[in-house]
């Protein structure tokens, strides 16, 4: 028995039976009709740990059709392993075109940022949650957080807020950073930064949220007010960053910190890589950019174009 | 010694009628009926198993009862039984009208947040969303029940037993309820201790004209605090009356007993 003798394996579209995606789309149905509110939902086991976006995943697989264009982020970031391989198993199992470009994108699956280029109508973003229940930390029952959640009783989470102050002068969540929706539920906008709060709310594009281990789905449907909770004297702010991203010299876009030695320097570039590219390929320069052409940043290319 | 209370001619602010509860097949207490009036102390007295807890679980609706009824003047007037509140009203009310200092403080407090953070949860819970204004009103509580300002940011781990059990009442006091529920609130405190949180308690009941019901098997902490008291053995309440004459001239066999057992109670 050689191992060309065995059948080929082959999947169902996009990996799931359409018993399944059927049960995740009626989930996600009453997700929307309930903005904010977690419905739980018979997850199934993915080929990939817990941890690594089994519940995008499922919700991905759920909504995916033979036309559409998938985009994968991590971190922001196109190309690292979370991503790649997320991306690959849809091109593997369902066969629909992939991007990077999120203009291009019908669906996006995230794991922790909203791209910065503004979606638009028709899109949906897929976030990766591995906590969706946001007083999870405060409250451990999950019968009590229920009930907290029915009757709207979250003056707890104000307490938390409330710590944050007193311990540090400031609200210290900086990921995760809770939003009422729709003046009902409270919710959890998986550990993207507080950067990107604002982006949640009144969009155009579909926002789903998946949580494998834990089972839940919920959603933020169009143009739906998801307003982050504050003190009227402590009010919410986005993280602000000093500096242009090195690479593209964008400004008020999220930057993630770049080690480059041990002694101590740094260079912060976007988080979002697609948006720095193209950046990058309309012309425009941060102090670090190695000429655009160039496939890889060469650490000697990098430190001879350093400002000094 | 305590100021003889005054039967008036209002409505009681809490009422029960026919109180029962069984465990199971055990019972927990038996046909209680009782009637507190706005500022009144009550002592709820027995030994241990005598269903004094249960009974006060029962009055502050943890435990439905088995048979029987428990009704509360809501702050409008309208007397109300308290079975037919809804989830939302229940809770409302135990965090703004009523408060309930437990026997060990790690069941009343969170144990994680700071104490400001635990004065001010309540008043969070009921909409307060300024900082400042939290923060000035749990200094105010701490001051009152003297714990040190400088202790605000630190959590009740590091807190004495004594401190712990003075900031669970400052954390309930802070929505001026009208009921305080307390489980033996000296327990497990040494006796220097015991004083000084009962002068507190006793000048706090005073200042706001609180209605407690105090569980204890202390019966000086009765006497102390307490207006009427009820001694409970088995389940059944086999006496109540004004604490002083109760405690200088027991009638039922029980409460002689009980009151001879104690050392110049």
């Amino acid at each position: 028995m050689s191992p060309s003798a065995l059948p080929a394996i082959t999947y169902n579209f996009a990996y799931l039976d359409e018993q399944t995606k059927r049960m995740i789309r009626r989930a996600i149905l009453k997700a929307i009709a309930i903005p904010g509110y977690q419905v739980p939902f018979a997850g199934r086991e993915m080929p990939m740990p817990y941890g690594w976006g089994t519940g995008g995943v499922q919700v991905t697989a759920a909504i995916l059709g033979a036309d559409d264009v998938l985009k994968v982020i991590d971190q922001g970031s196109d190309d690292t392993t979370n991503a790649v391989a997320i991306r690959s198993f849809f091109e593997t199992t369902a066969g629909v075109a992939t991007t990077t470009k999120t203009s291009a994108a019908t669906i996006i699956q995230t794991r922790h940022r909203v791209p910065e280029t503004p979606l638009v109508a028709g899109q949906i973003l897929v976030y990766q949650v591995p906590i969706p229940e946001p007083l999870r930390y405060l409250e451990p029952r999950e019968a009590e957080t229920r009930r907290l959640h029915a009757l709207a009783d979250y003056g707890l989470m104000h307490v938390k807020l409330y710590e944050d102050i007193a311990r540090h002068g400031h609200i210290a969540t900086t990921y995760g950073y809770p939003v009422e929706v729709e003046g009902r539920y409270l919710m959890d906008p998986s550990p993207v930064p507080k950067f990107d709060n604002p982006k949640l709310s009144e969009s155009p594009a579909l926002q789903l949220f998946g949580a494998g281990r834990e089972k839940r789905i919920y959603a933020l449907p169009p143009h739906t007010r998801a307003v982050p909770l504050d003190f009227e004297d402590h009010p919410f702010e986005v993280q602000r960053f000093a500096e242009p991203c090195a690479l593209c010299g964008a400004q008020g876009v999220y930057l993630d910190e770049v080690i480059l030695d041990d002694a101590g320097r740094r260079m912060f570039v976007c988080s979002d890589t697609d948006f720095c590219s193209g950046r990058r390929a309309a012309g425009h320069r941060g102090v670090m950019a190695a000429p655009y052409e160039e496939p890889a940043a060469d650490p000697a290319a990098a430190k001879a174009g350093d400002a000094p | 010694m305590s100021t003889p209370f005054e039967p008036n001619e209002e409505q009681p602010l809490l009422q029960a009628e026919g109180l029962t509860h069984y465990y199971g097949r055990r019972l927990g207490c038996r046909g209680i009926d009782l009637e507190l009036h706005e500022g009144e102390v009550l002592a709820i007295v027995g030994e241990s198993g005598s269903g004094k807890s249960t009974l006060l679980k029962l009055l502050s609706t943890e435990l439905p009862p088995t048979s029987g009824q428990v009704s509360y003047r809501m702050r409008d007037g309208a007397m109300r039984d308290l079975a037919t509140l809804s989830e939302a009203e229940r809770r409302l009310l135990l965090r703004t009208d009523w408060g309930f200092v437990r026997q060990h403080a790690e069941e009343g407090l969170r144990m994680t947040v700071s104490a400001g953070g635990n004065v001010g949860e309540r008043l969070m819970a009921v909409g307060w969303r300024h900082f400042g204004e939290i923060r000035d009103e749990a200094g105010d509580w701490l001051d009152r029940v003297e714990i040190a300002r400088t202790r605000m940011d630190d959590d009740p781990r590091t807190f004495s037993g004594g401190m712990r059990q003075r900031l669970q009442i400052a954390r309930n006091l802070v929505t001026r309820p009208r009921l305080v529920f307390m489980d033996e609130p000296t327990g497990g405190l040494d006796v220097s201790v015991q004083a000084r949180l009962l002068d507190l308690i006793r000048s706090l009941v005073a200042e706001f004209g609180l209605a407690a019901v105090i569980v204890t098997h202390d019966l000086s902490v009765a006497r102390l605090l307490s207006h009427r008291i009820m001694v409970m053995k088995e389940g059944e309440v086999i006496e109540a009356g004004l604490t002083d004459q109760v405690l200088d001239d027991p009638h039922a066999p029980y409460t002689q007993l009980l009151v001879s057992s104690v050392l110049a109670a």
